[in-house]
């Protein structure tokens, strides 16, 4: 497609724009949000609706041809992987000793002794990590 | 000039964004993350790509792309813990 | 049976998406649909099959929109954050019990309370999630994260158990 004309292709077009304003708004909060978790949120949420944004773009272009059908596969796998990935990094991220915030006010995680232990960074991974658990 | 080209360079923007937090961390979770989202925007790309070109080549690299970079994620989260890769 | 019922699936998704009705291509995706199905059986993956039950089907095609509609709503919430020059965020930890019984559909309501509103699963242990929150409310944080599964819950239920 060049330039956009008729209906659906200017339907289509403001579909990807907003994706890709999405987008743009994930990475901005990537770069303000100060700790890795909250950066994950904003990361993770605007970034994958941005590319939700973007497929069904492209479905709406092409309808459910070849095309169409690759990006519906391409949206389910991505809602099933993108927040099973951030779930995956931020439970890593906080049992490698990564702190929260400064500005954080509660951290149940800590209290019931399943991330890190203590205030500090312990700079690895802490020593029970995976085990007693169902 | 062409309307999907802005599209393209909107989401360059963006993975320039991540990139930048990348090179700052500070810890390598911040890193790992970035890695991530990277490869979700790049799915995106791929989308915007296809779509300009009307080839549906593009949407099977994004597609194969979306399905490593999450094995990716997955590996270097498992990394991070301190683990091994089949536990 | 089961086998073939995932090897059967895989090859109308693999004909949709390459399009290619000529005889090479349609053998080449009954091989690879066969070689993929084989490969799963022992893992297991093919009990995932009775979630093809119409009820469930249908369920889950309510549950789509509702998703959905969280996800607009928890991404314009995290860009009015996000934009904001005082950037108003109150971040930590909070947990919450679920009553969901079954592994998928923990997986999926772990899965879904990331796309949510100002929430992103962290953990979960037992049948205790882990929320890590951008804005913790002031008073009774588990109480209020437990109220937010509640929406999702009726709806995965009725998906996977």
């Amino acid at each position: 497609m060049t330039d956009p004309s008729g209906p659906r292709e200017i339907a289509a077009f403001a579909l990807m724009a907003a994706g890709v304003g999405f987008d743009l708004l994930g990475c901005v909060g990537l770069v303000r949000l100060p700790d890795v978790y909250n950066r994950l949120q904003a990361g993770t949420k605007c970034v994958t609706l941005g590319t939700f944004l973007l497929l069904l773009g492209v479905i709406l272009l092409s309808g459910l041809d070849a095309m169409g059908w690759k990006a519906l596969l391409c949206l389910a796998f991505l809602s099933v992987t993108s927040p099973t990935a951030a779930h995956a990094i931020a439970r890593a991220a906080h049992r490698s000793g990564v702190p929260l915030a400064p500005g954080s006010v509660l951290d149940r995680y800590a209290e019931d002794g399943e991330g890190r232990e203590g205030p500090e960074p312990a700079g690895g991974p802490s020593g029970d990590a995976g085990e007693g658990r169902p | 000039m062409n309307a999907m080209d802005l599209l393209l360079a909107g989401l360059l923007l963006g993975a320039a964004l991540c990139l930048w937090r990348a090179r700052a961390g500070p810890t390598p979770a911040d890193r790992a993350v970035c890695v991530d989202i990277l490869g979700i925007l790049m799915v995106g790309f791929c989308a915007v790509l296809s779509a300009r070109t009307g080839r549906d080549l593009y949407l099977a690299v994004g597609l194969s792309w979306a399905l490593l970079s999450f094995v990716g994620s997955l590996a270097l989260a498992k990394h991070l813990e301190g683990r091994r890769f089949d536990d | 049976m089961r086998t073939a019922a995932a090897a059967l699936l895989c090859w109308i998704a693999w004909i949709a998406s390459t399009g290619a009705l000529d005889p090479v291509g349609l053998a080449a995706g009954a091989a690879a649909s066969a070689a993929a199905a084989l490969a799963l059986r022992r893992e297991g993956a093919e009990a995932g099959l009775v979630l093809l039950h119409p009820v469930r089907l249908f369920w889950a095609l309510v549950y789509l929109p509702v998703l959905l509609a969280f996800i607009v709503r928890s991404n314009l919430d995290v860009a009015r954050r996000v934009i904001d020059p005082r950037l108003p965020i109150r971040p930590g930890i909070a947990k919450a019990r679920t009553t969901l019984r079954s592994l998928p559909a923990r997986a999926a309501l772990a899965n879904s309370v990331t796309l949510t509103p100002g929430t992103m699963s962290v953990d979960l242990v037992g049948d205790v999630l882990y929320v890590h929150r951008i804005w913790v409310p002031e008073e009774d944080p588990d109480g209020a994260t437990r109220r937010e599964l509640e929406p999702f819950e009726g709806l995965l239920r009725r998906i996977f158990e």
